[in-house]
């Protein structure tokens, strides 16, 4: 049995291969963060912090911690060759003018057409949103990284949001620990199942309907 | 020509009346003015309105104003890192609205460009957009947003000159030179102040014609 962190980086290393060479990548706080840890991220990608830098680097070694360079979770990182600093206003234009290449976004749930529920926990105060909506509506892909199954064990993946909706836009592609699923045409589509998952058990945990990609053999 | 006022960061805090709206700077505590809020604090103004990303972190920065009830209404994007501010929204104390985060600085940069409202999709269908006007553009459901002003905006530079062109530092930069442009009184705190013509032209960020006061922190 692995442990949650070990989902999580396979999550990360999964959704680190959908990101094209050279293109400018934002990440969400949480899972999506973890891309950035990864050491073949720092060569393949251009990472947009919506704080106002583009080409975070990794974090700092002890001792070495610049208080003026933080990340969107505003916790230390250093800025690698060719970075640039902005203000908001210049940052959120990347994100909503469609200068994004990838969001990569964590999500509570996803429905059948790939519309997510990212933001507010319904019983808790609903105060904060961040640049959730923002990178939703604006980055030209956004590719959602979760695991399958929520906290209590139910499935992330269902027919209709029970959460509130994070945006009218679909998501690209959802990279889970179980598979990857592309949205096309506002259907989902099953493109990949991890190694050693079976479709039964893809199935099983999945309550939204979805196609199965041709690539996969019955 | 003239110069930014130089005060101290008590005189300048007390530009801030009761009632004010105040816009202030940083993500986090990162950028924000932490001496003119702790300047704040002593000088008793209630009351107030603040536009800003967050409301600090629990007793620091603005969350220092906010345990001693000093601030009615918080207009941001992320406040959940702040129990505080979950806590006194839930007992009656702070009435928040919550906006995206470019939505919030498209607000600020609008009300600096005399651009009195714009549409966006970001928050279209969502509950963020509970009671405000929509329209079809483009084939896209967008939300009508107003621009936001603020009577002071207190801002965090690394540096200002006599007349109060400044530069900033890093992810320190953040909302303030946007802020800069949307307040009727701007004060800026920095970390040194130069001679005119000593900072690169090039390099200034904040053109002096924002900035009223200047006020030097203490190391």
């Amino acid at each position: 049995m692995s442990t949650h962190s070990d989902v999580r980086e396979r999550i990360a290393r999964r959704a680190l291969e959908e990101l094209p060479a050279g293109s400018i990548v934002n990440l969400g706080v949480g899972l999506p963060t973890m891309i950035a840890t990864l050491p073949e991220a720092r060569d393949r990608v251009f990472i947009h912090s919506e704080n106002g830098i583009l080409g975070a680097g990794p974090r700092p070694e002890e001792g070495a911690v610049d208080p003026t360079l933080v990340d969107a979770g505003k916790r230390p990182i250093t800025a690698n060759r060719g970075a640039s600093y902005f203000d908001s206003g210049l940052s959120f234009a990347m994100i909503r003018g469609g200068h994004i290449d990838v969001a990569v976004l964590g999500a509570l749930q996803v429905d059948a057409a790939g519309r997510i529920a990212n933001w507010a926990i319904p019983g808790q105060p609903i105060l904060g949103v961040g640049g959730a909506m923002d990178l939703l509506s604006g980055a030209r892909r956004v590719i959602v990284t979760m695991t399958h199954l929520a906290a209590d064990g139910t499935p992330k993946l269902v027919e209709r949001l029970t959460l509130p909706i994070g945006s009218l836009r679909s998501v690209d592609v959802i990279v889970t620990e179980l598979g990857v699923i592309d949205v096309v045409n506002g259907a989902l589509v099953l493109r990949e199942l991890a190694a050693g998952v079976t479709l039964e058990a893809f199935s099983s945990a999945t309550a939204a309907p979805f196609k199965i990609a041709p690539s996969i053999a019955r | 020509m003239p110069a930014a006022r130089i005060l101290d960061a008590d005189a300048a805090a007390r530009l801030v009346r009761d009632g004010a709206t105040i816009m202030v700077g940083g993500f986090g505590l990162v950028g924000a003015p932490l001496q003119l809020l702790a300047a704040l604090e002593r000088s008793g103004a209630r009351r107030l309105t603040v536009i800003s990303n967050n409301l600090g972190e629990p007793g620091r920065g603005l969350g220092a104003l906010l345990r001693q009830g000093r601030i009615a209404r918080a207009i941001g994007s992320y406040f959940t890192t702040n129990p505080d501010v979950v806590a006194a929204h839930e007992a009656g104390k702070l009435e928040v609205t919550l906006v995206p985060q470019g939505t919030m600085v498209e607000a600020i940069r609008a009300g600096g460009a005399g651009i009195p409202a714009f549409y966006t999709p970001t928050a279209a269908g969502t509950a963020l957009a509970d009671g405000k006007e929509t329209r079809e553009i483009n084939g896209s459901l967008c939300v009508l947003e107003h621009a936001l002003h603020a009577d002071v905006a207190l801002i965090r530079a690394h540096k200002a000159d006599r007349l109060g062109n400044l530069v900033y530092q890093k992810t320190a930069r953040n909302f303030n030179p946007v802020m800069a442009t949307a307040a009727e009184c701007v004060i800026a705190e920095v970390d040194e102040i130069v001679e005119a013509g000593e900072l690169d032209p090039e390099s200034i960020v904040t053109p002096h014609l924002f900035v009223d006061v200047v006020v030097e922190a203490r190391r």
